[in-house]
């Protein structure tokens, strides 16, 4: 199977801002995932195709970096940081929380496909820790019933996107720092909402 | 005198202090015109040396000095580090997300200096909004000319590549940045040959933190000497710290070093929360020991913070009230480590997960008496010695950081480990 031509086009945009074809490598994964929902063999052949590697060392690159997940992280990542300012703050009591709102234990999917909850290391957040992330969008200041509403939001309601500002007002608090003016995009998926992905869109 | 640099334009536009319209409202890319005008590249190069600045992303070696290093050779490039990882380390993200622009400048003010056409600018993948946030800064500045070719009618022409990287704190290392910028895994490269010499594409590079080449611009516009005249010898200018953990007002704050630790934590970070007890406080980011109330009047700079046995780092303070289960702490530290460890070298690989498995057992009332000794024992193979600043068997200094909380508690607090050990109840947070 061949990608679709919005994502050849972007694959070629992408290739265009590098000296060396295989620094783009990292890029296109994200392309791969958004793809096909998720990294699948065919989207690392397809990247390997793309910039001259072998299958086996593209595989090789994607394992190395936590954020390239196969297709079975369903809607949303939830990833709660643990590391010390988190930690020191309930962090822990957050992850216990949002993992038991949804039945799971970190590292898990729900039945339905729709959240994986994940330990993460330090998100940069720790100013307003504890702190979440949901598709790599960040929640600071929740607290374990926060992030209980948050988790149920996020299973019921199964936003098409979710951004920041509209997550931060209805289940955090404290913040790092100020935030300067509201983001009107959000992530559409599992993959870092950036423009050169197609994975940003304006908050539903 | 002046006691902000970085932060003034978001402290006085929070609304839109990452526009090109505020930014050029405020002064800024007037710098630019000027020196790409007035100004030999080998001028620029000058001022920074002369402003003694050095660098932020938590080794402190001086920017101009490295710049010096840099090869003669064609293609350079010049790579910015912005795979902010470090825990209690969130500076970055703030100068990413208000004031990009600034960063933009003092990057095309360095290209120039360097003879540099291609610049990355390495974010880490969990930052998607201060990426979106650059990569808008960095389309309007094509738009408006001072990206791309023959930028200002000066002749020198500069592009700009937002990169983001998947997930990985090692990345943070800049050999490691430049691997993973290859589309390779982010594993840190053997030293020398430094970048400077072999870097992107085995080609001469320049790896500066955010904060360092967010200071490039008053630099430049204001004089190397300027800054020379701003906080103690050795700790030039102001710095952006990341205050987190039991205190008041967490916080970035952008202050002169010098002060004292008393100063940064009771004044500017308004003290323990909850009118608690200071147990103890990390200084500069999850890597560096902890330090203890007996320093609190000891000046916050880089070389006495050195010479207490510990690091600024990357300015992340993380401080610990006499609640903290000092532990649980130490385990978090270790397991990020162990978690972040890339696997090359064996001390770092096996020894990190060692000490993350001891302390678990520790955490959770299964401790042994011969735990203590063994903590330490990993920890000198990681570290031979266990003195500071570290000795390494590794190829970076990964995982002589996991050492750091280790030490601490045993130097600190081993009465508290011990008797965890001996009681043998799981210890609450």
């Amino acid at each position: 199977m061949s990608w679709s031509q919005e994502t050849r086009s972007r694959a070629e945009e992408i290739l265009g801002r590098y000296p060396e074809v295989r620094s783009a490598v990292m890029p296109l994964l994200y392309l791969a995932m958004r793809e096909d929902d998720g990294l699948t063999a065919d989207g690392m052949r397809q990247v390997a195709e793309y910039t001259g590697l072998t299958p086996v060392q593209v595989e090789s690159v994607a394992s190395f970096y936590t954020m390239y997940k196969d297709a079975g992280v369903g809607k949303y990542v939830v990833s709660v940081c643990t590391s010390i300012s988190c930690h020191l703050l309930g962090g822990d009591g957050v992850l216990a929380a949002i993992a038991d709102e949804a039945g799971l234990s970190p590292g898990e999917i729900d039945r339905n496909g729709v959240v994986f909850v994940e330990r993460a290391e330090c998100i940069g957040a720790c100013g307003g820790a504890p702190a979440v992330q949901v598709n790599y969008e960040l929640v600071e200041g929740v607290e374990p019933e926060s992030s209980r509403r948050l988790c149920r939001w996020l299973i019921d309601d199964q936003p098409a996107v979710v951004g920041s500002d509209r997550m931060q007002a209805e289940f955090g608090g404290r913040r790092s720092f100020e935030w300067g003016p509201t983001e009107s995009e959000g992530a559409t998926g599992p993959i870092p909402a950036f423009g050169p992905y197609g994975t940003a869109e304006p908050v539903s | 005198m002046t006691d902000r640099i970085i932060t003034t334009r978001m402290e006085a536009h929070p609304e839109d202090s990452n526009t090109m319209q505020r930014y050029e409202a405020t002064g800024g890319y007037e710098t630019l015109r000027t020196a790409l005008a007035e100004m030999a590249p080998e001028k620029i190069l000058e001022e920074v040396k002369a402003a003694n600045l050095r660098g932020r992303g938590g080794a402190g070696f001086p920017a101009g000095v490295k710049w010096g290093f840099l090869a003669p050779a064609a293609p350079r490039y010049l790579v910015i580090n912005g795979d902010e990882s470090e825990p209690g380390t969130f500076k970055d993200r703030q100068l990413l997300e208000r004031d990009p622009h600034q960063l933009i400048e003092g990057i095309v003010l360095t290209a120039y200096a360097l003879g540099v056409n291609q610049t990355f600018i390495y974010i880490r993948g969990e930052y998607p909004r201060p990426a979106r946030r650059v990569q808008r800064a960095v389309d309007e500045a094509y738009a408006a000319g001072y990206l791309g070719d023959d930028i200002l009618g000066s002749g020198f022409s500069l592009d700009i590549t937002v990169h983001l990287g998947g997930g990985a704190y090692i990345c943070g290392e800049e050999t490691a940045l430049l691997n993973s910028l290859e589309g390779r895994r982010g594993e840190p490269r053997l030293k020398p040959p430094f970048p400077a010499v072999e870097g992107l594409y085995a080609k001469p590079t320049i790896v500066n933190n955010v904060e360092t080449i967010s200071n490039i611009p008053w630099i430049v516009a204001n004089g190397g000497a300027a800054f020379d005249a701003i906080g103690p010898e050795g700790s030039r200018g102001t710095r952006l710290f990341s205050l987190s953990g039991h205190i008041e007002r967490p916080g970035n704050y952008e202050v002169v070093m010098g002060m004292s630790w008393r100063d940064m934590i009771y004044d500017i970070g308004g003290g323990i929360r909850g009118d608690r007890e200071l147990k103890c406080w990390i200084p500069g980011g999850a890597s560096a020991p902890w330090l203890m109330p007996d320093v609190l009047d000891e000046p916050v700079t880089l070389d006495d913070t050195g010479r207490l046995g510990s690091m600024l780092g990357s300015g992340g303070v993380i401080v610990m009230d006499e609640t903290t289960n000092v532990v649980a702490a130490a385990l978090s530290i270790v397991r990020f480590f162990s978690h972040e460890s890339c696997g090359q070298c064996t001390p770092c690989r096996e020894g990190t997960t060692w000490l993350q498995r001891i302390l678990e057992r520790i955490v959770s009332g299964n401790g042994r008496p011969a735990d203590v000794d063994l903590l330490l024992d990993v920890c000198d193979n990681i570290s031979p010695g266990l003195r500071w600043p570290p000795a390494q068997t590794t190829i970076c200094p990964l995982g002589p950081s996991a050492v750091s909380p280790i030490t601490s508690i045993m130097t600190h607090f081993r009465p508290e480990v011990e008797a965890m050990i001996r009681q043998g109840v799981p210890a609450g947070v």
